[in-house]
């Protein structure tokens, strides 16, 4: 049938959708998302109140905002993506002008009943309107110069307006998942060379432009154990936390580090370590597997696709999913800088769950719509 | 072409996707190792800093030891101190709790700015306290009500107690606050860091604080990183202080004090065998109690301000010249070292003649022809001038160093003074200047130079007494319990007892013979004040020591009776004494200042302290130390 035409313009029936719908993908992203209620449970010293239950809630309309996303056809995001991406980055300009200021940064627009994060949107939007400008790209053009001047626009005049706000991760963050896009579109690898080369050295000279909290944390980072009480404190604690949860973890609700209050930020971006106090070696490569394999899933959708922009789509989502993962795992661990970026699925928080359940619901998208061929422009 | 384009896009895109999916494989192990390096290899280094980070280590003082009299009298105890302690958490409002609290104790008592601040000051749930010393009724009321007195606690704290007060503050002393002194001063005990510790500071309490404080308990606590205590992990009780037991007879201390009245005295009572002091009195005297609990500056100033000096004990630290009571050392040095013999006799004529000075008896008319016992009964100057001449006052002062005289006895408290005996190689040394033998005449009746110390002058007696034994004074018998680390214990006294000090007992005889007819000799010197009761009577030596010389104008002029000197100018009255005569148990030490003459004033005291040590008699009641368990190591501290 329309499988085996790859067919242009074919409707695929609903009912087959809903059929076609990864339900393994499903079952281990609620899987995830649960390890992390528990922790929020553990958090709360044994209660569901106050945050795993708002977390629930979160999730569950998180859930229903991923299956509507999964259900619409590849091809209208393919559509939507321009026109995403421009609204996106209005946003954007708009926090510039009314941003709302919270922890010394101008992140949010203050829409009445809930606040939104622009920074998130352009996170999906950037992403898209990659794959879009990837797949519409033949490969020679790939390989041009010239044809690569737009993408780069397209990232770093948001990433620009991120770091503005200040918001040093976020922007970082937009960069490499751009990056991974560029990557898998086949991008010449010297270009990264270049850009990593040239990258560094203006790392350093961009070093004198941040903020003194930025700056601080960075040098922190470098040697954490030289100021235990002050910005060294949260590495040191969560690693005290790592540490002395040992092979098995001291038990749920047993976390000193955690229950003392003595780890901080424990029910966002540290949350890794209370699980890995409480569950020890054993929780958190259990936690690594589950997310392995919701990695492994996202490479298999990208594979199956037979539209490049579904690959990319899929590949795009995938990465930045496992940027977060490394970012916020090795933060915590003090391999890299604290840049305040959340454990997806895990981490207390409402806007980084319903961006990552629509990423979420765009790979099953491209996974449903699998077979559908859609020619490049050019 | 486009289909070959749209292949070839694929082939690189599968490519570059495993290259990526290798470098997150690697990406994602080097999270694992280091799992493995936090969890696996460093995890006890990680697990002994979280245990650093939440147990919290309490000191729990221990029960500081009593302090008992020989017969197991509490003299220092401890007392509960009512508290009332507050935790701003759990108040609505501090004040309006304050202000309830109010209704019940006495709204001067709660200093409200300073625990406003401290509430301030500290995170909301670190107890404050707020009013202490409370009486059982108003601990009791407030207990009852304590639903109107939210965040309001009841504590039970420990006050040192001193039941009897100003009868033994000099020997007791009193425990106060750890000082900044004491702190470099000791060896460290963890303790001392504890605000509300006390230390002793003085007598017996600070000479055997380490005894008396025992060891400190361990509490291992859970405390958060806000420092809340979340919960007790284990405990480890402390030992607490050993007892200790006094040689003092309280009843006996009792009766001393009142006898002493209001005199500025001090008088000490030794067994003349074990050296054990049963009272030893230094009056006026202060409350140790207002120590306890902190002095007010008005009472402080009183105290150091009244010329009768209460803080100071006269006892150990007031140096006096001993006047005759010296004259049996100076016997005793002119017989052992054969200048004269016990027949030898002196003529008095109430003067002799020292080149262009003039030495004078008491007895302005002279006492006649006398011998070395009825010289001693009659306390003949110019007798003792003769012979202090022909021994000299070096063979003096080896003799009253021999009775513990000019040196420090090692008693259990500190402030103990030396007093002063001089020699010709001592006065060369200070003033520079040669001996000049008027000051022989001066030593051979207790005065010029020579100082002493009322506990001197008892162990001196104890020792004539004794038979010549070397015996030692001490206040404490024994302490209870195991030894603790660093407890001082009391001396024994065996030892020191038998040691001989080597004088002949003939020699001794002549002496003791003289003391005796002092009291009970037709014409001895206190025989007014002696012991009527058969088989208690007792023997001694009266003493007036000069506190001024005696100008020539005042001589022609006729002396001034010393009651019609002002106070501060009449003489000191002193009296040595031991008994019963005939089976010496007890000696005894009085000192009077200002108090006239030895016979009027420090004879009489003298005489009622020995008999109603007499009629008390400790020596043959059982004593405390009899039932409780001596120290492991033995007492040869």
């Amino acid at each position: 049938m329309y499988r085996e035409l790859g067919a242009k313009n074919v409707q695929i029936p609903f009912s087959r959708k809903i059929w076609d719908i990864n339900w393994g993908f499903v079952l281990l992203i609620c899987a995830t998302a649960s390890v992390g209620f528990l922790m929020l449970y553990s958090a709360a010293n044994g209660n569901l109140e106050p945050w795993a239950s708002r977390q629930m809630i979160r999730f569950g309309a998180g859930l229903a905002l991923m299956f509507m996303v999964a259900l619409v056809d590849i091809r209208i995001w393919l559509n939507l993506a321009y026109p995403l991406y421009a609204v996106a980055l209005l946003l954007l300009g708009a926090v510039e002008v009314m941003g709302v200021i919270g922890m010394g940064a101008r992140r949010w627009i203050d829409l009445g009943p809930f606040q939104l994060q622009p920074s998130e949107v352009m996170k999906i939007a950037l992403i898209l309107a990659l794959a879009r400008y990837f797949h519409s790209l033949g490969l020679e053009d790939v390989r041009r110069i010239r044809w690569l001047v737009p993408p780069l626009l397209m990232v770093l005049v948001p990433a620009g307006l991120v770091l503005r706000q200040p918001d040093l991760g976020t922007a970082l963050m937009l960069i490499a998942g751009a990056g991974i896009v560029f990557f898998v579109a086949g991008v010449r690898l010297w270009k990264f060379a270049l850009v990593v080369g040239t990258a560094i050295p203006a790392g350093f000279f961009a070093f004198q432009f941040l903020h003194e909290y930025q700056k601080k944390r960075v040098l922190t980072f470098l040697n954490p154990e030289n100021d235990p009480l002050g910005a060294g404190y949260h590495i040191l604690q969560s690693k005290i936390a790592l540490g002395s949860g040992g092979v098995f973890g001291k038990g749920l609700l047993n976390g000193t580090q955690s229950h003392l209050n003595y780890l901080p930020e424990m029910r966002t971006d540290f949350i890794f370590s209370m699980l890995a106090e409480e569950f020890g070696m054993v929780g958190g490569l259990l936690l690594f597997a589950l997310y392995i394999l919701l990695i492994a899933y996202g490479y298999a959708i990208a594979y199956r696709s037979r539209n490049h922009f579904g690959k990319l789509l899929a590949i795009g989502m995938t990465g930045i999913f496992f940027l977060y993962i490394f970012i916020n795992v090795a933060m915590v661990m003090g391999m890299v800088p604290v840049v305040g970026v959340p454990l997806p699925l895990i981490s207390y928080g409402g806007t980084a769950m319903l961006t990552l359940m629509i990423s979420f619901g765009l790979v099953m998208s491209v996974y449903i719509h699998r077979d559908i061929d859609i020619p490049g422009k050019r | 072409m486009a289909k070959d384009q749209h292949k070839e896009k694929g082939k690189v895109f599968s490519r570059r996707a495993l290259m990526m999916a290798g470098g997150q494989a690697m990406l994602m192990s080097a999270l694992a190792g280091r799992l493995y390096y936090l969890q696996v290899i460093h995890s006890d280094e990680y697990s002994m800093m979280a245990d650093e980070n939440r147990m919290n280590l309490r000191l729990l003082p221990p029960l500081r030891g009593r302090i008992v009299d020989r017969f197991g009298t509490e003299i220092a105890s401890n007392r509960h101190n009512y508290r009332v302690i507050l935790i701003p958490e759990q108040t609505g409002s501090i004040e309006a709790t304050l202000d309830a609290l109010a209704r019940y104790v006495p709204a001067e008592t709660i200093d409200r700015e300073r625990v406003l601040k401290d509430a301030a000051r500290k995170r909301s749930f670190v107890p404050i306290p707020v009013v202490d010393n409370l009486t059982w009724d108003q601990f009791a009321r407030i207990n009852v009500n304590a639903p109107d007195l939210p965040g309001i606690q009841m504590d039970v704290g420990s006050t040192r107690d001193y039941p009897y007060g100003k009868l033994f503050a000099h020997i007791v002393g009193y425990v106060g606050a750890v000082s900044e002194k004491d702190l470099q001063n000791q060896e460290y005990d963890p303790l001392l860091e504890l605000p509300e510790f006390r230390i002793g500071k003085s007598g017996v309490e600070k000479y055997y604080d380490r005894t008396l404080r025992g060891k400190a308990g361990l509490s291992r606590l859970e405390a958060n990183a806000y420092g809340r205590v979340i919960r007790e992990l284990n405990r480890e009780e402390g030992i607490p202080g050993n007892d200790a037991v006094l040689t003092i007879d309280k009843q006996l201390q009792e009766f001393a004090v009142r006898r002493m009245g209001e005199e500025s005295a001090a008088a000490v009572v030794m067994d003349i065998h074990s050296g054990d002091i049963l009272s030893m009195v230094s009056v006026p005297s202060f409350d140790p109690n207002n120590f306890a609990s902190g002095i007010s500056s008005a009472d402080w100033k009183e105290l150091v301000e009244n010329p009768k000096r209460p803080l100071g004990n006269k006892a150990i630290a007031g140096q006096y010249p001993p006047g005759s009571t010296f004259k049996m050392i100076v016997a005793l040095a002119a017989l052992e070292s054969g200048v004269v013999t016990a027949g030898h006799q002196v003529f008095c004529g109430g003067h002799t003649q020292l080149g262009k000075h003039r030495f004078h008896c008491w007895k302005r008319g002279g006492h006649g022809k006398l011998g070395m016992e009825d010289a001693i009964s009659q306390s003949c100057d110019i007798y003792f001038y003769d012979i202090a001449r022909k021994v000299g006052v070096d063979k003096i002062a080896e003799m009253a160093h021999r009775f513990g005289l000019g040196e420090k006895l090692g008693i259990d408290i500190l402030g103990e003074r030396a007093g002063l005996i001089p020699t010709k190689a001592w006065k060369q040394a200070v003033q520079g200047v040669s001996w000049q033998l008027g000051e022989t005449y001066n030593t051979g009746i207790g005065q010029g130079y020579v100082l002493t110390t009322p506990l001197q002058l008892a162990v001196m007696t104890a020792r004539l007494a004794n038979g010549g034994k070397k015996v030692n004074p001490r206040l404490i018998r024994s302490v209870t319990g195991e030894t603790l680390e660093g407890a001082v214990l009391p001396r024994a006294e065996e030892e020191a007892a038998n040691r001989d000090i080597g004088i002949s007992q003939s020699a001794l005889k002549t002496v003791l013979s003289g003391m005796n007819k002092v009291m009970n000799g037709p014409r001895g010197t206190a025989r007014a004040a002696k012991i009527e009761v058969e088989g208690w009577e007792m023997a001694g030596k009266t003493g007036t020591a000069q506190v001024r010389r005696i100008s020539r104008k005042e001589r022609i002029e006729g002396v001034r009776k010393s009651d019609e000197k002002p106070w501060e100018e009449r003489d000191h009255a002193l009296f040595v004494g031991y008994a019963p005569y005939n089976d010496p148990r007890y000696a005894v030490s009085v000192i009077v200042e200002h108090g006239g003459s030895g016979s009027s004033t420090a004879a009489p005291i003298a005489r009622d302290l020995l008999q109603e040590t007499l009629r008390l008699d400790p020596l043959r009641r059982p004593s405390y130390d009899i039932a409780i368990r001596r120290p492991a190591g033995g007492g040869d501290v």
